[in-house]
C-alpha cells in the first residue's frame, strides 16, 4: 500500500502527481475528474438521504426541495399567547421588515411588528416570504421507534444476525477444523461436495426450502431466517485454508498432553485461526443484516419482520410515509456505516483475497 | 490474507474479548459429552463428528431441497406438503416452454415467465458490461499514484455493504416525482420525467442503482489483479519509451484478462439472481417492464391468489440450470487465473 508509507506531500506536488516525468498527460486530468465525479456519485445520494430523513412531512413536500432541513421561526409576541410565525415582508416602499403574523384571511394577512405589537398591518400575503432555520426533525426518528413496530423490527434484525452468526462461526469452524486436521477416507469428496453447494442459492430451491421450513414448525418465528443459511460453503473453504497453516506440531503436542479433540478444536486451533474467523464474522453480520428475500418469504405476521422486511413493507403503503421511511432507513444503514468506518480495510482485504461477499 | 494486516490481530482480540463469551461457555458444556463420544468412537472417526452439525444443516436446507424442487416440478395443485400432490408429469415445464414463437414473450402460453427471462436478459447486458467497464476504469484510476488511495477505494467500495433495501429507497426518494432529480430538472429548464411511469427508464435506473451498488466489489477484485502486476515490466516498458495507450493495451489489460473473466462471470452469476434492489425500487413496474425471473418465482409460488408452487419449481429448475454452466464456467475461470 503506498499510500501509508508515502511522505506527506504539498498540495503543489499533490495536484501535479503524475506518472512518469514527462508533461501533464490526459489521464492525470482524467483521474482526478474522475475521482470528483465519483465521490459526487458515491456520496451525494447518501447526504441527500441523511438531510432529507431531517426535514419535517411539510418540507419535503416541498418543491423544489430545499438543501437543508428547514423551519420556520416563530416568536412570542407580547399580548399574544401563542408564538406567532415570523416572515421577512417587502414593504410597499421597497424596504423589508420582518413581521409577525397574527392571522390570515384569504390572501390578506394581518400581521404585526414583534418589537412594536400595538399596531396591526394588512399585508398582501404574496409579499411575504417565511423566515426559516435550520432545524432537525428528530421526531421523525422517535415516533417510528415509539409508536410503530420499528424497534421490534430492530430488535428481530438484531437477534437474526447474532444468533445466526453465532451458528455460522460454530457449525462452518467445526466443519473446517474436520476437513483440515484430520487425514481419512472421504476428506477430498467431502470437500468438493461442500464447494458443490456453492452452486445452488437460495433462489434456486425457495419453494421447497420453504417446505422444510413449514414442516420444522419455523414460518413465522426467527428460526426460519437464522437456521436455512447458517452453513455456507465460503466460510468452510475461507477457515478450512486458514486452518491449513496452522502447524501440525501444535496439535500432536496438545494430544501428548492427552487433550481431547473437542479441547484442541477450541483451545488450540480456534485462537489460532481467529483471524480467519473475524473476517467470516464480519461477513456474516453484514449477510444477515442485509438479507432481505428469504425473510421476505418466511416471515408474514409484523410482529417477527427484520428492519428490512419492516422497510419493505412501510414504503409499499399506500399512504406512504416518506419522513418515517428516510429516518428508518438512516436507522437501518448505521451498524453498516460503523462496521465500514473501523474494519474497512479489513474487509476490502478479506474480500480481495477471497473473492467472496 | 488477514495475518498479515495489523488490524486483524487487533480485531481478532476484540472478537475475543467482547463477542467470544458465550461461545466459551456453549464450549465448556459441549465439551463433556464430546469427549465421552471420542472416548467410544475412538479419534479416527472424530472428524465425522465435527463435520456432523454442518452436513446436517447442507443436507436439509440444501441438498434435500435440491432434490424436492426436481419432484416439485413435476407436480400441480396448490397444496403445500408434495404428498398431497398429484404427479403431472412433465406438464408444468410443457407449460412453461409452450410459446408459438420464442422470440415473442406475449406468444406465450406463460408470458410473464418469458417477460422475465426476456428483462433479465436485458438487464444483464447492460448491467454486467457497463458494470465491468466502469469497475476496469476505477480500477485503473485507483491503481494509479494517487493520494489517500485507501480512502478513493472506501468511496467506491462502500455501497458494497449497503442493505439492497437501503440503496433501492435511497435512490427510489431521489427519482420521485418531487425529487430532487426531478428538481435539477426543472432548474435546467427542462421537463419533470416520471421515471417510474417509462418502462424505458424504470429499466435504466434498474441497471444503474445495481452497478451503483455492486462496482466496488468488482472494482476490488480487479485492482487486486493489477497491483499483482509485475513493476518492473511497466518500467521496461517507459525505458522503450512505449506509449501509455500501448502499454494498457499490450501489458496491463492482457494480464488483467484472467480476472476480468472471473469478474464477467461472477457479475452474470449475481446478475441472473437479479432481485432485492429493483424489486423495492420498482416492484416490478410499471406494468412487468423490470419483472425478472426471480421476482418470478417469487410471485408464482409465494404472493400470487393460486400458490402455484410446481410452476415456481419449475421455473427453479430453468434458473438452476443456467446458474450451474455460468457457475461451471467461474470455477474455471478461478482455476485458469489462479494457476497463471
Amino acid at each position: 500500500m503506498t499510500d501509508a508509507t508515502q511522505s506527506p506531500r504539498s498540495v503543489k506536488t499533490l495536484l501535479g502527481a503524475r506518472r512518469g516525468r514527462g508533461k501533464m498527460h490526459w489521464t492525470d486530468v482524467f483521474t482526478y475528474c474522475y475521482l470528483g465525479f465519483g465521490l459526487f456519485l458515491m456520496f451525494a445520494p447518501v447526504v441527500w438521504l441523511v438531510l432529507s430523513s431531517f426535514k419535517t412531512p411539510a418540507g419535503l413536500q416541498e418543491f423544489p426541495p430545499t438543501f437543508l432541513p428547514l423551519g420556520q421561526i416563530s416568536v412570542e409576541v407580547d399580548g399574544y399567547d401563542e408564538p406567532l410565525l415570523l416572515f421577512d415582508v417587502t414593504m410597499e416602499d421597497g424596504s423589508v421588515q420582518q413581521l409577525a403574523q397574527v392571522r390570515r384571511i384569504g390572501i390578506m394577512a394581518q400581521m404585526v411588528d414583534p418589537a412594536d405589537p400595538g399596531e396591526r398591518l394588512q399585508i398582501p400575503i404574496a409579499s411575504r416570504e417565511p423566515v426559516r432555520e435550520m432545524r432537525m426533525a428528530w421526531e421523525n426518528y422517535r415516533d417510528p421507534l415509539e409508536r410503530f413496530n420499528f424497534m421490534r423490527y430492530l430488535w428481530n434484525s438484531v437477534i437474526v444476525t447474532f444468533a445466526a452468526t453465532m451458528v455460522t462461526l460454530l457449525i462452518n469452524s467445526m466443519a473446517a477444523y474436520g476437513l483440515s486436521i484430520y487425514e481419512f477416507r472421504g476428506r477430498n469428496a467431502i470437500m468438493l461436495f461442500v464447494i458443490g453447494t456453492l452452486m445452488i442459492p437460495i433462489t434456486v430451491i425457495l419453494v421447497p426450502v420453504y417446505l422444510v421450513v413449514t414442516n420444522l414448525g419455523m414460518i413465522n418465528s426467527l428460526w426460519a431466517v437464522i437456521l436455512p443459511g447458517a452453513a455456507t460453503p465460503t466460510g468452510v473453504f475461507l477457515l478450512r485454508q486458514y486452518m491449513l497453516t496452522i502447524p501440525r506440531d501444535l496439535i500432536e503436542a496438545a494430544r501428548m498432553d492427552k487433550a481431547s479433540e473437542w479441547q484442541i478444536y477450541w483451545r488450540v486451533v480456534m485462537p489460532l485461526a481467529m483471524p480467519a474467523v473475524a473476517v467470516l464474522a464480519i461477513f456474516s453480520i453484514m449477510w444477515r443484516w442485509n438479507e432481505f428475500l428469504w425473510p421476505l418469504i418466511v416471515l408474514n405476521r409484523s410482529e417477527v419482520y427484520t428492519l428490512q422486511v419492516g422497510l419493505n413493507a412501510f414504503q409499499g403503503e399506500l399512504d406512504v410515509q416518506w419522513h418515517y421511511i428516510l429516518a428508518m432507513t438512516v436507522v437501518t444503514l448505521i451498524p453498516v456505516v460503523i462496521v465500514f468506518a473501523f474494519l474497512q480495510r479489513f474487509i476490502t482485504t478479506g474480500i480481495a483475497s477471497s473473492g467472496m461477499k | 490474507m488477514a495475518h498479515a494486516d495489523d488490524k486483524a490481530t487487533g480485531i481478532g482480540d476484540l472478537l475475543q474479548n467482547v463477542v467470544a463469551w458465550p461461545i466459551r461457555i456453549l464450549f465448556k458444556l459441549i465439551d463433556y459429552p464430546v469427549t465421552a463420544i471420542q472416548n467410544v468412537i475412538g479419534i479416527r472417526r472424530m472428524p465425522w463428528l465435527f463435520l456432523l452439525p454442518n452436513l446436517a444443516f447442507f443436507g436439509m436446507f440444501v441438498i434435500i431441497p435440491l432434490f424436492m424442487n426436481f419432484a416439485y416440478s413435476l407436480t400441480g395443485g396448490t397444496e403445500l406438503f408434495i404428498s398431497e400432490r398429484p404427479y403431472t408429469g412433465g406438464e408444468q415445464y410443457g407449460f412453461l416452454f409452450d410459446c408459438d414463437n420464442y422470440a415473442d414473450p406475449l406468444s406465450c402460453r406463460e408470458d410473464r415467465f418469458w417477460k422475465g427471462i426476456f428483462n433479465t436478459a436485458v438487464f444483464i447486458f447492460f448491467q454486467v458490461s457497463f458494470m465491468v467497464l466502469f469497475s476496469l476504469i476505477t480500477a485503473l484510476v485507483l491503481n494509479r499514484e494517487i493520494r489517500g488511495r485507501g480512502f478513493w477505494r472506501a468511496v467506491f467500495f462502500f455501497p458494497v455493504l449497503l442493505s439492497p433495501v437501503v440503496v433501492a429507497l435511497i435512490w427510489k426518494w431521489i427519482l420521485l416525482r418531487d425529487g430532487i432529480l426531478n428538481a435539477f430538472l426543472v432548474s435546467i429548464g427542462l421537463d419533470r420525467i416520471l421515471f417510474f411511469v417509462s418502462p424505458e427508464w424504470a429499466m435504466f435506473w434498474a441497471v444503474f442503482v445495481s452497478i451503483w451498488a455492486h462496482m466496488g466489489f468488482y472494482t476490488l477484485i480487479l485492482l487486486a489483479g493489477l497491483q499483482a502486476i509485475q513493476p518492473d515490466l511497466y518500467e521496461a516498458a517507459e525505458m522503450d519509451g512505449t506509449s501509455k495507450e500501448r502499454v494498457f493495451f499490450r501489458i496491463t489489460l492482457p494480464l488483467l484478462w484472467p480476472n476480468m473473466l472471473v469478474v464477467i462471470v461472477l457479475a452474470l452469476i449475481k446478475g441472473v439472481q437479479v432481485f432485492d434492489e429493483v424489486y423495492v425500487l420498482t416492484g416490478g413496474g410499471p406494468g412487468t417492464a423490470t419483472q425478472f425471473i426471480v421476482q418470478y418465482i417469487y410471485n408464482t409460488a409465494f404472493t400470487n391468489q393460486v400458490q402455484n408452487f410446481g410452476l415456481a419449481s419449475a421455473a427453479s429448475m430453468v434458473l438452476g440450470v443456467v446458474l450451474f454452466v455460468l457457475t461451471l464456467t467461474q470455477l474455471a475461470a478461478t482455476r485458469r487465473r489462479d494457476n497463471d
